[in-house]
């Protein structure tokens, strides 16, 4: 790892003028990610903001939404007892996302952040139509997500909370890659009262993307068998050692029927 | 460069690091707690699992500083005074639950994390959920669920209380 400074503030104007003064300093949230990628010098910022001094963690409920601080861990979002009784979906995606100890460290907003195109947390996000709250402002998800590890973040600017609308139902299902955990695919499905929304992660070229064949189908029927004759391309699926696009295709089908039976049940 | 303070199995410890200085390296270089091996060195095996304030974290990924103010206990931190071995460790020992042993340290603070954190019980499936960042290459998983699932009620029914010495 390359040496870097270490920052910590303590308030949101310095968190935002140490990332903004220095175009190669970089947020860290829990270093899930970010720490095994300086470890292998992918990367060489000249500092690295702490975000863990700003009071970013913690959840609440009001007005038919959920919303979680960006600092808040994988673990805490799945112990949490509000997002348990509100967003049951949202709880058991967060249990199952790496192991335990990255469960310790790894934030919903670090992971959002980076948007790897496998991450679980992404498909919560554009399923429900969350929105998310910057330092600067407030992003709908499908304008957050811009593709693999890209998103509408600028130079300076840091996720403060996310907000979800809760749904009447929700379920999440994903395949893991055996190693990593991550989701060789991942299907997110939200039935909202007069709407489905089904996302997709792990499966596509650019990162988690919505399923329209998929949510037509839903309304007219939330049930698994409403998805039986409905396709996925498979030419815009990734391709890679770990699993064909045919292979990821075929997966996005048969999470999506278990993502339905989970939020059915 | 960054001055840390933290508590260690109960002991002030205190360092300059240098940013980039992992948590494991100033446990096992500055303060000599060799207890904790480096594994993988890629957050995957599991070998190198502390306990950061409660929680089971692997230190080859978290950076020194971002433990400043922190409660740390270390497989070191386990044994009484007198060398009398926490009941995790006993379990391990009575289940024969290691071979070569280099997994043991992670395998061991992992899994009191995790009976810990679950005091009303835990199924078999949800030991191996909980157990999946720790890797043992001498494949010898059965024994050490069977060594958790014996450890589970020495250590939550209260009797163990004189583990708490170190506040795992």
């Amino acid at each position: 790892m390359y040496n870097f400074e270490y920052i910590r503030p303590e308030s949101l104007e310095s968190a935002q003028i140490a990332l903004s003064t220095d175009a190669t300093a970089q947020a860290l949230a829990g270093g899930m990610t970010l720490i095994p990628v300086l470890k292998q010098r992918l990367n060489m910022p000249t500092a690295l903001v702490d975000l863990s001094g700003l009071g970013l963690s913690g959840t609440k409920v009001e007005n038919g939404y959920l919303e979680v601080g960006a600092m808040t861990t994988h673990a805490e979002v799945a112990n949490s007892a509000d997002v348990r009784m509100c967003f049951p979906a949202l709880a058991a995606m967060a249990n199952n996302i790496g192991d335990r100890q990255v469960r310790s460290r790894g934030t919903i907003g670090g992971s959002l952040a980076n948007n790897d195109p496998s991450a679980c947390y992404p498909a919560a996000v554009l399923a429900t139509d969350a929105s998310i709250k910057t330092n600067q402002r407030v992003l709908a998800a499908s304008d957050f997500f811009q593709g693999m590890f890209s998103t509408a973040l600028e130079l300076g600017e840091f996720i403060l909370n996310i907000r979800f609308p809760l749904a009447v139902r929700a379920g999440y299902a994903k395949f893991p890659n055996p190693a990593s955990r991550y989701a060789l695919v991942g299907v997110f499905v939200a039935k909202f009262h007069d709407s489905v929304r089904v996302a997709i992660t792990g499966a596509g070229q650019n990162g988690v993307f919505r399923h329209a064949a998929m949510e037509s189908a839903l309304e007219d029927s939330f049930t698994e068998a409403a998805l039986d004759g409905v396709c996925t391309p498979a030419d815009l699926m990734n391709d890679d050692i770990h699993a064909s696009a045919a292979f990821r295709a075929h997966l996005v089908r048969v999470m999506a029927k278990r993502a339905v039976s989970a939020a059915l049940a | 460069m960054p001055s840390i303070a933290l508590r260690v199995n109960n002991e002030v410890a205190t360092g300059d690091v240098e940013g980039r200085t992992l948590l494991i390296s100033f446990l096992r270089e500055t303060l000599g707690l060799v207890g904790t091996p480096m594994g993988c060195d890629t957050s995957q095996c599991g070998a190198c699992v502390v306990s950061v304030n409660g929680r089971s974290v692997k230190a080859c990924t978290m950076l020194a500083v971002q433990a400043h103010g922190s409660e740390i206990t270390t497989i070191e931190g386990l044994a009484g005074p007198d060398g009398e071995l926490h009941p995790m460790q006993a379990m391990f020992k009575e289940h024969h639950a290691l071979q070569c042993g280099f997994c043991t340290a992670g395998m061991i603070m992992s899994a009191i994390d995790l009976v810990k954190s679950n005091p009303e019980g835990l199924s078999e499936p949800e030991i191996r959920h909980g157990m999946e960042g720790n890797i043992c290459r001498c494949t010898g998983y059965d024994n050490i669920i069977r060594a958790i699932v014996a450890a589970l009620p020495l250590i939550t029914s209260g009797s163990a209380q004189t583990w708490e010495r170190a506040d795992v």
